[in-house]
């Protein structure tokens, strides 16, 4: 038994869903009591589709237990085949009817309906979310697809893209345009889309472009073994990985043809002197192991942050994880407990956190921004706007997304120069995010450990004993600029002015001055800035 | 009140179905009554999907440090490998360690801890004895196979009446869990008419919670605490039979009863109520524009169907086509079944496709549905109001009756405010 209080990742039988939903002619008789149905909502609120998931739920209830719960899967399997014809059905349990052991398999086998029966078998009590994706489309592909004769041209499948995919929907579309400006046609691409007659001809194609290990990795390795289909190792996200991608896949398919760069915006945008602030800034990085191994490396090599810390809540994975946390000095953290997550955080106190909508809250409470990098996804994840975050335009995104959420780099600038100032200092945040200033600590509500405390004070504007005027300084009005440090000040520029006469003013009262020359504005300008 | 169309739904036959329920579990409940209950921690023994779903119909980590969890069966709690009583007393001493600051603690059962029959009653009481006087253990079942719903806060409020003191009192109490501003405004105009004290189930705080007994009178805010009912009944309280306080009518129809039951005067009750009952004739009739003479049909959710139909109809001129609910509990929405104008269809349980059926056909101009439906049907052009809006906002008594109406006109209007072109591609 474990408290829980939120979760990355649903049960199995919501992976399933995941499939199923993503599919087109394929139906899902889940044995489950009424409750479960909330898992509709899941892709009809937050993905926005506009169609039920094609999903029956027995909906038995206390009343049934000791009597025919098995009649009433039997029941609504006949009438989800009767009122939906689909052309292959997956039947399964979810945890409660794993419990009462009816076997929704055998079941449905005794029905003998018209169409392809796939049993899943997903152990509620020990899997998570990923793995019932995973192993549903494993079932799925092993029930349908069949070794045949290969395409005339060069051709792959697309492995991975679900419903409630984190951007599935459009790195489909980038990777999809990029294999056809190298002359591969794709043969199936699936979950997406697909019918379980395309599933059928997975077979014909000579190889396979694996997007999302989390959720077709089985597959994958079942096609490799089963119809000798290689598949791509490396995740297109980030320029190096999309243009090693290529690489990988040209020499699959054995095409000269390379997609056209033009579009890549995120170098130069990279390289231009406005993201010179951007340097050696502190990440911390959690989500699903790909995603956060793909944001690893395009944090360090593409974008010039400094990685301090990395995670994946998917244990599936973590193998990848460690290896890539090892080669970047930084101890992996593998759980899915969020309060560990959120102390791991605490004590790195990173400039910048790249996660889930979990760490997205995490970075509220404890006043560090965050871009979201990972399922689990939220309705802000599906934008209506083309979002890829693979290829080359997911690349361009990406670079945007990160940067969001920091201050621009000449207001990093100024912050740096008049750090302490009352409107203009770090705790107000970006000047695009306007009313988010974070909170100090203090107010923030919930206990957090006292470390976590003592490390954000040092964060907030340092309040040393230069900086607070008292009883025996001398007040700021009764402070003489000469005539020399006046005309330096003009030299400011005027929308900063205002704020460089206050600091300064400040800074002499704190020393006990009562005359301000060019040195005590230079001293000034010194003693703010890092 | 004479002119408004006659009623009488109470003998009308009733098309119950059994079939797929597109309805959320009673566990839900634990997002409202968490927030009204301030020093209570809801804890549920379970399993995944029970976590998935409250952090899935809460809308995702809206409250930073929530007052409730899932204990997460594993496998090993299923194989008898761990004694999950002693696991689950393990959990409960950190969590309340950690949270000095929670005076209740509910054990909530889940479809899972019912089927393996663990024991939650027997945990509640050991932890009691275990952490009184500072902390109550009380446990309740939120599980999808026995609850619907609305159906987890009768569940939890039932499971607290037989530890309520006894009172020889002659004593008002008002049973539902309330927003607090609503709460408020009922004992005003309460107070105002001289009836003191007042009671609320649930209480704010554990050391508000109201004593019962023979002399107890309550008059219930929702219409799905039947459980709840009959405890208080059991513990030798009267209830006050009334319709439900929606909209203007419904909130005057409440007021009386409970008036006429302690005495009030007819003016007094007339200077207490004509103000607000102004307001709320206004601020409906502002709404009303928009919702009289279109169609109306309700999917079973909440259990608050009868008595907002019995609004819409008779103070906003709806027509309604279909009332379902999960529970047709005649006992208690008697009152309102009098006054509904006899609807085409009035049907308790679901089987969803059948439904969807029946909905298609007529084309209502407002459908009444969860959160998995709303979308599909907006999208083949139907107009949806997501009833959970209804059980998470202010709707009670006069001065929510415009905001009550307003929730099903704004659809509508949002739907004449954009262009028809833009309608037609949303639904594809």
């Amino acid at each position: 038994m474990k408290l829980t209080v939120w979760t990355y990742e649903g049960p199995p039988h919501v992976g399933a869903m995941r499939v199923a939903t993503a599919m087109e002619g394929l139906h899902y008789v889940l044995h489950a009591p009424q409750g479960d149905t909330y898992a509709d909502l899941l892709f009809t609120m937050i993905e926005r589709r506009s169609k039920r998931p094609p999903v029956s739920y027995t909906t038995f209830q206390a009343r049934d237990l000791g009597g025919d719960t098995a009649n009433l899967f039997r029941t609504a399997a006949q009438d989800a085949c009767d009122r939906f014809r689909p052309e292959a059905v997956i039947v399964g349990a979810s945890c409660t009817a794993e419990l009462i052991q009816d076997n929704p398999g055998g079941l449905a086998e005794a029905l003998g309906l018209p169409v392809p029966v796939i049993a899943l078998d997903l152990p509620s009590y020990q899997r998570k979310e990923n793995f019932g994706a995973d192993e549903t489309f494993l079932q799925i592909v092993r029930h349908l697809a069949r070794p045949m004769a290969r395409t005339a041209r060069v051709s792959c499948n697309i492995l991975g893209p679900t419903a409630l995919g984190f951007r599935h929907r459009d790195d489909l579309v980038e990777i999809t345009a990029l294999l056809e400006e190298m002359g591969i046609d794709v043969n199936v691409t699936a979950p997406m889309g697909a019918r379980p007659g395309d599933i059928a001809r997975i077979g014909a194609a000579h190889f396979n472009v694996l997007l999302y290990p989390e959720t077709a990795e089985s597959a994958a390795r079942h096609c490799e073994t089963a119809f000798g289909q290689p598949y791509t190792r490396t995740i297109p996200i980030g320029v190096g990985a999309t243009r090693a991608f290529i690489a990988e896949v040209a020499a699959l398919a054995g095409t000269a043809l390379r997609p056209d760069e033009a579009r890549l915006r995120q170098p130069w945008w990279a390289a231009s002197v406005d993201s010179t602030y951007l340097t050696g800034k502190r990440v911390f990085l959690f989500g699903d192991a790909t995603h956060v191994i793909a944001a690893a490396r395009i944090a360090r090599d593409e974008i010039g942050f400094e990685v301090c810390g990395m995670g994946c809540y998917n244990r599936e994975q973590a193998r990848a994880l460690r290896a890539t946390a090892k080669a970047f000095g930084v101890e992996p953290l593998i759980t899915d407990d969020y309060l560990e997550v959120e102390a791991a955080i605490a004590a790195l106190q990173p400039e910048l956190i790249l996660g889930t909508q979990m760490e997205r809250h995490i970075g509220k409470r404890l006043g560090i921004p965050c871009a979201v990098i990972s399922a689990p996804v939220h309705v802000q994840d599906f934008p209506a706007r083309h979002s890829p975050q693979m290829g080359f335009e997911g690349a361009n995104v990406i670079f945007d997304t990160w940067v969001h959420p920091l201050v621009m780099g000449l207001e990093e600038h100024l912050l740096h120069m008049f750090r302490d100032d009352f409107e203009f200092h770090d705790a107000a945040g970006p000047s695009h995010h306007g009313g988010h200033a974070p909170r100090p600590l203090s107010d923030a509500p919930g206990a957090l450990p006292p470390d976590t405390q003592d490390i954000s004070e040092q964060k907030m504007p340092a309040a040393t004993a230069a900086d607070r005027p008292d009883a025996a300084a001398p007040a700021a009005d009764s402070i003489v600029w000469l005539s020399d440090a006046e005309r330096e000040l003009k030299k400011i520029p005027f929308f900063v002015r205002g704020k460089a006469r206050r600091n300064t003013e400040s800074f002499a009262s704190g020393k006990g001055l009562n005359e301000i020359s060019i040195d005590t504005l230079y001293e000034a300008k010194a003693h703010y800035a890092r | 009140m004479s002119a408004l169309p006659a009623g009488g739904c109470r003998d009308l036959p009733v098309l119950r179905e059994r079939g797929q329920r597109e309805v959320f579990c009673g566990l839900t409940g634990i997002i409202w009554l968490h927030r009204k209950m301030q020093d209570a921690f809801f804890l549920v023994v379970g399993s995944r999907t029970c976590a998935h779903l409250l952090q899935s119909a809460a809308g995702v980590m809206i409250f930073a440090e929530p007052r409730f969890g899932t204990a997460i069966l594993e496998e090993k709690d299923l194989a008898g490998l761990a004694d999950a009583q002693t696991e689950l007393d393990r959990e409960v001493d950190r969590l309340l360690a950690r949270r000095p600051d929670i005076r209740q603690l509910f054990l909530v059962g889940s479809c899972p801890s019912e089927v393996i029959k663990l024991d939650l009653a027997k945990a509640a009481e050991r932890q009691s004895a275990r952490h009184a006087p500072h902390v109550r253990v009380l446990n309740f079942s939120g599980s999808g196979i026995e609850t619907t719903f609305t159906q987890g806060e009768d569940a939890c409020l039932a499971a607290m009446v037989p530890v309520l003191p006894q009172t020889p009192a002659r004593e008002l109490l008002l049973v539902g869990a309330l927003p607090d501003v609503v709460e408020d405004q009922a004992l005003a105009l309460l107070a105002a008419m001289g009836i003191a004290p007042v009671r609320v189930l649930p209480a704010r705080r554990l050391g508000g919670m109201p004593a019962v007994g023979a002399h107890t009178v309550f008059a219930l805010t929702q219409p799905f605490l039947a459980d709840t009912r009959e405890a208080l009944l059991r513990r030798g309280a009267r209830q006050i039979a009334a319709p439900f306080p929606f909209g203007e009518e419904g909130t005057t129809l409440w007021l009386r009863a409970v008036a006429d039951e302690f005495g009030v005067p007819a003016d007094l009750f007339e200077s207490v109520t004509a103000a607000p009952r102004a307001r709320a004739r206004k601020a409906v009739a502002a709404q009303a524009e928009t919702l009289r003479d279109r169609t109306l049909f309700f999917f079973p959710d909440s259990q608050l169907e009868v008595p907002l139909a019995r609004f819409l109809a008779r103070e906003c001129g709806m027509r309604p086509l279909e009332v379902g609910t999960p529970y047709l509990h005649r006992d208690i929405l008697g009152p309102d079944l009098d006054l509904l104008p006899q609807v085409p269809v009035l049907s308790e349980g679901q089987d969803v496709d059948r439904q969807l059926d029946r909905a298609r056909a007529q084309r209502p101009d407002l459908t009444v549905c969860g959160l998995g439906l709303a979308n599909p049907l907006e999208a083949e052009g139907l107009a949806t109001k997501w009833a959970i809006e209804l059980v998470f906002t202010p709707v009670h008594f006069y001065e929510q009756a415009g905001d009550l109406a307003g929730l099903f006109a704004r659809p509508l209007r949002r739907r004449a405010l954009l262009s028809p072109a833009t309608a037609l591609e949303a639904a594809e």
